[in-house]
């Protein structure tokens, strides 16, 4: 089983300055209070918002429809919870330009087929202001060539080598992949001497 | 002979199933961890592509983020969170997972169940949909924080698809000072790497301070190896952890232990093992710390003047005038004296018997200060027994403090514990997030548990070493 392959996301692009942006941010705690991911889109980053009173990237009506979210370093880091990209993803929004991504946080978007690449500081810099001088412009993320290209320029993007594989192929959605193993999973656990309980 | 390795590469290679086409591994994981917050979706995943739990004798269950602290009777007041739990139930009964519920006498925060279980053990993989996994490497096990897709994947296959991080070994050399704990070992590390340095990499603590830490004190150091980036922390396994393990509801024991040890020991980093970085800290060097910011790495020393804008990085100004600003600190102040309305003592970094003894120490000298909130959360229920048969709880009491049910509680507030408005809170926990701790506005100073017996005590921050 493949999922859809993602060679290129293009779109209008939002901009949420700031470093650090920690995913109890992203979507506070209190909404994860469910047992399905229905709904979480009009949550993203609903402190934040209310905090700045309609002047939040998410409340800009010059952002109104942009699919892609321009962010800083480390965006996505604290919690674990998928709840972050899922609001995202419910909002709107099907890919991500950082400076870099929390770990966990990347890994949950490649898990939902939404890539995280990042851009040098200057080139990110340069795509903020441009997006935000000029937000109906197209920008492009070209995984295939490694490329964010926007208004003022074609930049270079990295992401990891993996993570681009997996979208490429359409192999992003790991279960079947990992099920692809078969047998082999159960003779790692067999070799696994805690598995067995240390017997002799 | 062959060459010297890590313990993350031997764990590593010898849970690795397969290499992918990506590039990455498939790692099979040991143990897996569940609650009720990231796994109802995992579930419903699963029970949609119609695939069966592939280990589920390798799967445990509790519950403990919604958790109320102040009745575990059900129906949960919260009718959401009674939900929660109910999905939790029907999963676990209709897979044939263990749940250590309530009713158990084993419910607890997830990172202090595994331990005191004796189901986290050295040289294993865990994963748990939760970022403070990586407590559990306290133990030498290398543990996963992940997402719920994730968590489907785990019980679909018992596997993850993972890139190989890189090591970066930490010595903590000397001793440390008096009325300095673990929490503040780990603070110190993580101001100086930053909440970003540890992207891409494991940790491996070591030194002369890790290595006289009790197992309780790694665990702490090892919960926030996260909050500095690192997705994995863990320190090599001695005979601090053979003797915290031995005769725990699910070590091995008779001839298997000796078995056990035997690997353990093997599976431990050898010496002259090559890391892609080394980093050293003086212990003598670390004081009782606090944070003033935002993230965890904006902290510092109980009596070191806090940062001006202008004397940081110039792409750090932006970040620390926000946390300034949100928080009502100033610059070139200390923290000692600022003014406290909770106190919160818990959580999976610091909800533990031994610092619930060191709270308690500081407790016994005084009572909480008019006008502060208190709450103590045992991380389990067993942690709760022991302090009540130690008659912590009726220190606490005495000296005003709120003894409640264990959870996670005020952590993340996700239970009916939370902060009011702009309230200041001296917190055990691992966060201190705009609105980690349930109010959009609150405040939290993350310290050691003993500081934060001292400034309920106090009514304000105050240097433990000025009370002890």
């Amino acid at each position: 089983m493949t999922e859809a392959r993602i060679d290129h996301v293009k779109g209008r692009a939002a901009v949420v300055r700031g470093d650090d942006i920690d995913t109890d941010r992203i979507i506070p705690a209190r909404f994860m209070r469910c047992v399905t991911f229905d709904g979480l889109g009009e949550y993203a980053f609903h402190d934040d918002r209310a905090q700045a009173k309609g002047d939040h990237a998410l409340d800009d009506e010059r952002f109104l429809g942009a699919n892609i979210l321009v962010v800083g370093r480390n965006f996505g880091c604290g919690s674990s919870r998928e709840h972050a990209p899922q609001a995202l993803m419910r909002f709107g929004f099907n890919a991500f330009i950082g400076g870099s991504f929390a770990e966990i946080f990347a890994g949950n978007c490649t898990a939902l087929g939404l890539p995280c690449v990042t851009l040098e500081a200057d080139d990110l810099s340069a795509l903020m202001d441009s997006v935000s001088a000029e937000p109906t412009q197209e920008v492009e993320i070209d995984l295939e060539a490694r490329e964010v290209r926007c208004a003022v320029g074609i930049f270079p993007a990295n992401v990891r080598d993996g993570t681009r594989q997996q979208l490429l192929e359409g192999t992003w959605n790991a279960t079947a992949v990992l099920l692809e193993a078969g047998d082999a999973i159960e003779g790692t656990a067999g070799r696994l001497p805690y598995l067995s309980g240390f017997a002799g | 002979m062959p060459s010297p390795r890590s313990l993350f590469d031997k764990v590593w290679d010898a849970h690795a199933v397969r290499e992918l086409p990506s590039g990455e591994t498939q790692l099979f994981i040991g143990l897996h961890l569940i609650h009720e917050v990231t796994s109802p979706q995992a579930f419903a995943m699963l029970h949609e592509a119609g695939l069966p739990v592939r280990f589920p004798k390798r799967t445990f269950a509790t519950v403990d983020h919604i958790i109320p602290t102040d009745t575990q009777l059900r129906p949960l007041s919260d009718s959401l969170a009674e939900a929660m739990m109910a999905e939790l139930e029907n999963n676990c009964r209709k897979h044939d997972i263990a749940l250590f519920d309530p009713a158990s006498g084993h419910q607890g925060i997830v990172h202090v169940i595994g331990p005191e279980l004796g189901l986290t053990q050295p040289a294993t993989t865990i994963a748990c949909g939760d970022s403070h996994t990586s407590t559990h490497g306290a133990f030498g096990a290398i543990a996963f924080g992940i997402g719920t897709s994730q968590v489907r994947d785990v019980l679909a296959t018992q596997c993850l698809n993972l890139a190989r991080p890189k090591v970066r070994r930490i010595d903590v050399t000397g001793k440390l000072g008096g009325g300095v704990y673990a929490k503040d070992v780990i603070l110190a590390i993580i101001r100086k790497l930053g909440v970003k340095g540890g992207v891409g990499f494991a940790y491996e603590y070591g030194g002369e301070v890790i290595d006289s830490m009790t197992l309780e004190e790694r665990l702490t150091v090892c919960n926030m190896s996260i909050e500095g980036g690192a997705r994995v922390g863990y320190i090599n396994p001695d005979e601090t952890t053979f003797a915290y393990l031995q005769g725990r509801e699910f070590s091995p024991s008779g001839d298997a232990w000796g078995r056990a040890v035997d690997w353990w020991r093997s599976m431990a980093s050898d010496g002259g093992a090559p890391y892609d970085d080394r980093v050293e800290l003086a212990g003598a060097d670390i004081e009782p710390s606090v944070t003033w910011g935002i993230n965890p790495g904006q902290n510092c020393g109980v009596n070191e003047r806090l940062p001006f804008p202008e004397d940081v990085p110039s792409d750090e100004q932006g970040s620390v005038r926000e946390a300034l600003d949100f928080m009502e600190l100033r610059s070139g102040e200390p923290l000692a004296g600022t003014p406290v309305d909770v106190a919160f003592i818990g959580s999976c970094t610091n909800g533990r018997i031994s610092d619930l003894r060191e709270a308690a120490r500081v407790a016994r000298m005084g009572k909480v200060a008019p006008g502060v909130r208190t709450l103590v959360v045992p991380g389990s229920q067993a942690v709760a027994r022991q302090a009540e048969e130690e008659g912590l709880d009726e220190v606490f009491k005495s000296a005003g403090f709120d003894w409640r049910e264990p959870g996670c509680s005020m952590c993340l507030a996700m239970n009916p514990d939370k902060l009011i408005g702009q309230e200041i809170c001296a917190s055990s926990s691992n966060r201190n997030f705009k609105g980690r701790q349930g109010s959009p506005t609150g405040r939290t100073l993350l310290m050691s548990p003993a500081m934060v017996a001292a400034a309920a005590i106090k009514g304000a921050v105050v240097d433990v070493r000025e009370v002890l």
